[in-house]
């Protein structure tokens, strides 16, 4: 087991998911030897510096080929290996979009992708390395699990379920280093099972990966103005855990999805899709990226720009709640 | 190494025989037609591999230790088909579910380790990743099989068959072989019109080491290639000189059968030729 203790999550937190992943998986390889990481040419972006000097011979550096990157990983899988290919999102879900299909989806190799920095955490680099599309993208294609952390303690407990869970997933890691706590100790992880962080009477909220926190923050700041929030963790987006969200949005008066994704094909649509085929459901307002390529910032920036700071997540809930009435 | 004038007859004795059931295949898919400008090509290639050059079990040919032979062209499916009967890894009743809906045996080959199909192809250029992946398991596991990936000229323009070319040099892998069948001719006509490209510089820049076998269609040449030492920590490229549509002389060279139905007649046309074509002198 991945040691879940305070040093742990707070050193995590601090390095970010991405650079967390290379300490992670770094304890994961001691524990099991099937273990093996490929990536291209991100060995030091994605924290695999130590990996490195232990493991040298189970890490693959493919160099800037992520198309190969996800063959090569295809093969070990075939031969009884778990690997995790690494590159940031936009490289491991775009640029090797076919790759991933045939091997992951049509061949159904047991790899676990892993999509570095998705969202806007790579900053001023840009918009060829934001990523929006990468759940609608992933989504599409019939077979893979996927999976988004919402903080650097739950990445331990996704990386290790995914390893002893057979079959593809693609682990999309978001936000940036000071990753922000939402796990302050050792919890219950089950792929494919919401989990409730907060319980509340009027509107259900339910988040992924970076919005998790977010949301929690505007739950509390929605709790002030007499709204009070359930929050969920939908840290599987596919498949998504239907029954958490009938249960808890029985009473609700309004649904809100919250991702630092596209609106569309993301955690938003699926709920969407889950919703339409209810008799009957509150109304659902989706939060998330702007369905336009947008002027380049910092991360923090570029979550103001499309709405995604806790106190424009309460403020557009609060809205539509009043409109409701 | 040389193959023995026995491993060569029985190689040409499979050719012939799947060279004859690629026909009777193509013909029984009626106006769905088969890839069959491709598949005869590469016959003499995949019996000479499995003829003379892969450690396999036909009982078992999920063994452990096994060569894995990886078909990246996928327009020669049915080809690779026929070559798994002659080698008593599947049953004729079998290949004869070619191209049934819905059946093991479509028209771009599906994963099916029980079958002895190592790969799902139909997409190009992904074939080689692949076996790059598995000679290196095979490095890192000390499990000595080989691996032989089998490549079209023509699928040689996806940009992933370099990137896989690439890296196959930088880790050593001599256990890897990649076979390219170059007929000169891709969909839309001859690749030097097409694309043109020089493959032999390409390989060899690419650092691989490159063996030309100047008739793809001799089994003793393909042999002998095949069965070259090798004597660097290199990767080796054969590229073989073939003739698309090869033994039926209506095909030869002809890019309306690359994708075509065969009619009764003309079926029977091509079996008289190359029943003919068998026949001592």
């Amino acid at each position: 087991m991945i040691q879940i203790n305070p040093s742990n999550i707070r050193v995590w937190s601090l390095l970010g998911q991405r650079s967390a992943l290379g300490q992670v998986l770094l304890e994961l390889a001691r524990e099991n030897e099937k273990v093996i990481v490929l990536t291209s040419d991100l060995e030091k972006t994605s924290g695999l510096d130590h990996f490195a000097k232990i493991f040298r011979e189970r890490l693959i550096n493919t160099g800037i080929a992520e198309q190969n990157m996800l063959g090569i990983a295809a093969a070990f899988a075939t031969e009884d290996f778990i690997p995790f290919a690494i590159s940031f999102a936009n490289f491991s879900v775009l640029r090797a979009c076919e790759p991933m299909r045939h091997f992951m989806g049509y061949m159904h190799r047991n790899v676990k992708l892993v999509g570095l920095s998705s969202g806007f955490a790579n900053g001023l680099f840009g918009n060829t390395h934001y990523c929006m599309e990468d759940i609608a993208i992933v989504s599409a294609v019939p077979g893979i699990v996927i999976v988004s952390p919402a903080d650097c303690t739950e990445l331990a407990k996704a990386v290790e379920a995914v390893s002893t869970f057979s079959g593809p997933v693609y682990l999309r890691l978001t936000g940036i280093m000071n990753n922000p706590v939402v796990y302050r100790q050792n919890f219950d992880f089950e792929l494919g099972k919401g989990i409730v962080l907060a319980k509340g009477t009027d509107i259900t909220v339910l988040a992924s990966g970076s919005m998790v926190y977010n949301s929690l923050q505007a739950s509390e700041i929605l709790e002030k103005q007499g709204i009070s929030a359930t929050v969920i963790d939908i840290h599987t987006i596919k498949p998504l855990d239907t029954i958490t969200i009938d249960q808890e949005i029985n009473s609700a008066r309004l649904v809100v999805s919250v991702e630092e994704h596209a609106k569309t094909g993301g955690l938003g649509g699926a709920v969407a899709g889950h919703l339409c085929s209810l008799r009957h459901h509150p109304p659902l307002l989706r939060l998330g990226i702007e369905d336009k390529f947008q002027p380049a910032g910092d991360y923090h920036y570029m979550l103001e720009q499309n709405g995604l700071l806790p106190l424009q997540i309460a403020y557009a809930i609060s809205q539509q709640f009043s409109s409701l009435t | 190494m040389k193959a023995s004038d026995e491993t060569i007859r029985k190689c040409e004795e499979a050719a012939a025989r799947m060279r004859v059931n690629v026909l009777r295949l193509a013909h029984m898919t009626g106006s769905k037609g088969a890839h069959l400008g491709g598949c005869l090509s590469i016959i003499e290639i995949i019996a000479a591999l499995y003829g003379g050059v892969l450690s396999l079990d036909p009982v078992n040919p999920k063994c452990k230790d096994r060569d894995r032979f990886i078909l990246s062209k996928g327009n020669g499916s049915l080809a690779h088909y026929t070559a798994l009967e002659a080698a008593h890894i599947i049953s004729e009743e079998q290949l004869f579910t070619f191209g049934q809906n819905g059946g093991l045996l479509p028209g771009a080959s599906s994963l099916n380790p029980e079958l002895g199909i190592e790969y799902s192809n139909g997409t190009l250029g992904f074939g080689l990743s692949y076996g790059v992946g598995l000679a290196l398991v095979s490095k890192k596991t000390a499990n000595p099989y080989k691996v032989y990936v089998l490549l079209g000229d023509g699928e040689c323009n996806e940009g992933s068959v370099w990137e896989a070319a690439m890296a196959a040099p930088h880790f050593n892998l001599s256990n890897l072989t990649a076979v390219v069948d170059m007929n000169s001719m891709q969909s839309d006509g001859k690749t030097c019109d097409v694309m043109n490209t020089h493959l032999e510089n390409m390989w060899h820049g690419f650092g691989w080491d490159v063996i030309t076998v100047d008739d793809g269609h001799s089994i003793s040449q393909l042999l002998d290639a095949l069965m070259h030492p090798c004597t660097e920590l290199k990767p080796r490229a054969i590229i073989a000189r073939t003739i698309k549509g090869k033994g039926v002389s209506f095909m030869e060279n002809n890019n309306a059968w690359h994708h075509n139905s065969l009619s009764k007649e003309l079926f029977d046309e091509a079996i008289a030729e190359i029943s003919q074509a068998k026949r001592p002198a």
